[in-house]
């Protein structure tokens, strides 16, 4: 049965990227507001207890999109909240978020280090 | 408003360069020179632009025989902020410089004010034209390329490609304007940077129109009506709103585009070329070559200039357009 929790994971990550490729071509939206859609999406599932399900169903392909980055947001802000009450929300926000910004950050930098970007080749 | 050169102004050299991936340009052959690299060896593409700036007006000189010093006046423009890589080549020039902006209509707004210099004396030789890099150009308007944005269909490529004319005293052996028209800025309300083509359809045929009327020709009088840069889409618009009036379909054959034209038929530029340097490499190249040659006698070259910033199109304003052109007569 792993080849067909590969395909589901597949599906359903190949279907979350549908949603932000409509938002691009058919609501004529901006890749930033794109990505923040998503994120912002996600977060909202999450607050409905709907995401988590979503990651039992399909792992991967829930966690990998950005989606993934706004339950993570909501499960922090929720899970310290929960612990040390109003202040929780916003020091759990970047709890579980805070090694995929810094490994963002780390990358980032060193792509920059190294690659000089150029036009498309001939 | 159409102005009319009566002493002929004539082109009496050109120069076209243009970057490496414009050798897949079906104009390839008409251009100067092509270089190896996108930044002609320069640290940034800014300065690259600069570079290529510079080229290309050596190669107008050279073909002349003239000196810097002989030259009164350069006329140019292109589309990065304060238009720094046109600056900073007229500071390595050292010619009597007025930078000039009308978007990718430049190449044709300088030959007007070149014209009007040669028509009052002015000015014995001025060099006029425009020039884009693409990845400068792309980081001005849209997004830096390093950022891997998709485009829609729509879109098109903004060309790195510089071309100049040496505007002088008639010659009746060389191509020679004869009139110009200084467009009006139309905006029908389009807000789509990605749809620039549909958005300065309205100004060429404005533009076109009025010099038509105004000069009591038809399009039939001309060889060839070449537009800018508007692309498939555009171009497409453009015939349609000639369709409406009483023009014959097969009269629609006249009209051409710079950027329609420029990559062939190849789908990874989408909607075709754009940029200042895309008109002004292909009317400073190609059409002067083949106006030379005889195989056109009369032509009406239309730039289209899309006048946004950045800022103009994410404070949601729409994008009024303007196209100039020029009628060049041979001999």
């Amino acid at each position: 049965m792993v080849f067909f929790s590969f395909l589901i994971a597949f599906i359903v990550g190949g279907l979350i990227c549908v949603v932000g490729q409509l938002i691009m071509d058919v609501g004529k939206l901006t890749p930033g507001h794109t990505l923040a859609i998503l994120v912002v999406a996600g977060a909202v599932l999450d607050g409905l207890g709907l995401y988590e399900p979503l990651i039992d169903f399909a792992g991967a392909g829930a966690t990998v999109p950005i989606t993934s980055f706004g339950n993570s947001l909501t499960h922090g802000a929720l899970a310290e909240a929960e612990k040390h009450g109003w202040v929780g929300v916003l020091t759990g926000m970047f709890e579980v978020t805070s090694s995929g910004i810094s490994a963002a950050i780390v990358f980032g930098l060193i792509a920059a280090l190294i690659f000089k970007p150029k036009g498309k080749a001939n | 408003m159409v102005i009319l050169f009566p002493s002929k102004p004539s082109i009496l050299a050109c120069g076209a360069v243009a970057g490496p991936l414009e050798n897949k340009s079906v104009f390839n052959s008409y251009f100067d020179s092509i270089s190896e690299d996108e930044r002609w060896g320069q640290k940034t593409n800014e300065q690259g632009h600069s570079k290529m700036i510079q080229e290309a007006c050596d190669i107008v000189m050279k073909k002349a025989d003239l000196k810097n010093l002989d030259v009164d006046y350069f006329l140019s423009g292109d589309l990065v902020n304060q238009m720094t890589p046109t600056n900073f080549a007229a500071r390595e020039l050292a010619i009597s410089f007025i930078g000039l902006f009308s978007a990718c209509a430049t190449s044709v707004s300088s030959v007007i004010i070149a014209s009007l210099l040669t028509e009052l004396g002015a000015s014995e030789y001025a060099i006029a034209g425009a020039a884009s890099q693409h990845n400068a150009i792309e980081r001005q308007f849209r997004y830096p390329i390093d950022y891997g944005a998709q485009k829609p269909a729509t879109a098109q490529w903004t060309v790195t490609a510089a071309g100049y004319a040496l505007i002088g005293k008639h010659d009746p052996k060389l191509p020679s304007i004869v009139a110009g028209t200084v467009g009006k800025v139309m905006d029908y309300g389009d807000v789509n940077p990605f749809h620039m083509g549909g958005a300065m359809a309205p100004a060429a045929y404005d533009t076109i129109n009025s010099h038509l009327k105004k000069r009591h020709q038809k399009i039939t009088d001309y060889d060839l009506i070449m537009t800018g840069d508007l692309g498939k889409i555009g171009l497409k618009i453009l015939k349609a709103m000639f369709a409406q009036t009483d023009a014959k379909q097969e009269e629609l054959q006249v009209f051409r585009d710079a950027g329609a034209e420029y990559y062939g038929e190849d789908e990874a530029f989408q909607a075709g070329a754009s940029g200042a340097g895309c008109s002004a490499s292909v009317y400073f190249s190609y059409i002067e070559q083949q106006l030379k040659t005889g195989r056109f006698k009369r032509v009406l070259l239309v730039a289209t200039g899309a006048l946004l910033s950045p800022m103009s199109f994410q404070q949601g304003e729409s994008i009024p357009c303007t196209a100039h052109a020029i009628e060049i007569t041979m001999g």
